[in-house]
């Protein structure tokens, strides 16, 4: 009986069979074990017996002093409902006494409940006015109701840890999704591209077309042009001064009228860092 | 419109691609035309019976339908990842139980209940969960907290509602001799089936 309720509040005390009882003898041919309350402690109480070692361990195992209560009133096989107080409170100071004595941080909690334990239990050897003790409900009643919350508590938390839970006992699934996983981007049909690439061939031609035309582009008149495109000293976008349109032939000489116009000091080009756009000016717009 | 296998799979692939649960309202959109509830409802369930024997199973959640792996399975997927979840200790479980089960709940409540200061630790991490959130204040001194458990715990326990929840035990005065059901460190299944393959692993 005391292993069934061991195991079922402590998981990891050890049983107290009967393999401990030499020990036990041992233990009882000395003086006195403890002192408890100035009283002199002959023997090990024998359903007490805990190894040293696992002691902290087992002790550790409460989650406060109704779980502990519960432990004792569940090992005895006692009444809840009819707590025999001298009893309990006697066993229960044992135990928070060997807390103490292995220098075990003793919860306030500990305490209060000892304390509330005397007092129940004091209580109950008062004499009372038959009239006033009918009237009067048990001493016990709450500590009664309290340690049936906490037990149906404690036992409710068994059962939902026992429930599958999710990342621990079962997982969600992940398909993968391509929309999810790449950036949209815009969508070409084949009718653009038929689009662009007959947009391309027109300008070729134009190009052509002007080559045709202009025997010669003369370097300078663009540089003219271009001089008269800045006058007023203010910045022109580089890419301002192309005119794409009119065909790779009038690109470069326009290019080469800038490098030209670079080279005599007549203009500046300016990029704040690379990549950047590029500025043109007058080089002494200033001055003019 | 749709035959009603085509609409089953239009609902697979909605369930299978969905980042979380999906609702009714949610998966009648899936479809042009409103097949309407009913239909609706025994469309999932034959879906549900199709994946009987599979290693995923849809499930019926607080937020909505869901697929989701077998806990049968989640020993060989561990195997994947290096580090197990941990479990929680008994502190914060019983924590979890009482505001599951009295909600809502002060701190104060759970610390009447439970004989012991319970630690912010406990809360938050329970928070953190997404398993409990604050629903409103006491109106009584210092105007405490009161915590609710959220539909992420319901889904995450594959509850639809509170109702599911195992029912509370009542409390026999004196002791039951027959064992009560103890914590297992793992589900049955697992524990067979893990033990030898854990042996020949080492």
């Amino acid at each position: 009986m005391i292993e069934t309720a061991a195991a079922n509040d402590a998981p990891l005390a050890p049983a107290a069979g009967p393999s401990n009882l030499p020990l036990l003898a041992g233990a009882a041919t000395g003086a006195r074990v403890a002192t408890i309350r100035g009283e002199a402690l002959l023997e090990m109480p024998p359903d007490l017996y805990i190894p040293p070692d696992a002691l902290e361990v087992f002790l550790d195992t409460f989650e406060g002093p109704l779980d502990l209560l519960l432990y004792l009133i569940r090992k005895a096989n006692i009444d809840i409902l009819d707590i025999p107080m001298a009893r309990l409170t006697e066993q229960y100071l044992e135990y928070v006494e060997l807390m103490r004595r292995r220098n075990l941080e003793l919860a306030a909690e500990y305490l209060l409940m000892a304390a509330l334990l005397m007092e129940i239990k004091s209580r109950m050897l008062l004499p009372r006015p038959r009239a006033l003790r009918e009237e009067e409900a048990d001493p016990r009643a709450e500590l009664a109701r309290r340690l049936m919350e906490y037990e149906s508590m404690k036992l409710a938390a068994h059962k939902l840890d026992a429930l599958p839970v999710l990342g621990r006992d079962f997982l969600t699934l992940e398909v993968w999704i391509e929309q999810a996983a790449v950036q949209r981007l815009p969508e070409v049909r084949t009718e653009d591209l038929i689009a662009a690439w007959q947009s391309l061939l027109m300008h070729a031609r134009m190009t052509q077309h002007h080559k045709v035309m202009r025997e010669e582009l003369s370097v300078r008149e663009f540089m003219s042009a271009i001089l008269r495109r800045l006058h007023g000293g203010q910045f022109a976008d580089f890419t301002s001064l192309f005119e794409v349109g009119k065909g790779v032939a009038v690109v470069v000489v326009s290019f080469l009228a800038l490098l030209e116009l670079v080279r005599e000091s007549l203009i500046e080009v300016t990029q704040s860092e690379p990549y950047a756009p590029i500025y043109v000016k007058l080089a002494h717009a200033q001055s003019e | 419109m749709l035959n009603p296998s085509e609409a089953k799979t239009v609902l697979e692939t909605a369930l299978l691609a969905a980042q979380e649960p999906l609702t009714l309202a949610e998966l009648r959109r899936l479809f042009e035309e409103d097949i309407g509830a009913d239909t609706l409802r025994r469309l999932l369930d034959e879906l549900r019976e199709a994946w009987q024997g599979r290693g995923v199973e849809l499930v019926n959640l607080a937020s909505g339908w869901r697929f989701q792996t077998r806990p049968e399975f989640q020993q060989y997927l561990e195997r994947l990842s290096h580090d197990k979840p941990p479990r929680y200790s008994r502190a914060v479980m019983e924590t979890l139980a009482i505001i599951a089960y009295r909600q809502p709940v002060t701190r104060g409540d759970i610390e009447g209940i439970r004989g012991v200061t319970v630690s912010t630790n406990v809360i938050k991490s329970l928070e953190a969960r997404g398993w409990i959130d604050t629903v409103g204040y006491r109106d009584v001194p210092g105007r405490p907290a009161l915590y609710a458990t959220t539909k992420t715990f319901l889904d995450d326990l594959g509850l639809r509602s509170l109702q599911e929840l195992p029912p509370l035990e009542q409390i026999s005065s004196t002791l039951d001799l027959a064992p009560q059901t103890q914590p297992s460190e793992e589900p049955p299944a697992a524990a067979e089936t893990a033990a030898p393959a854990a042996a020949a692993a080492d």
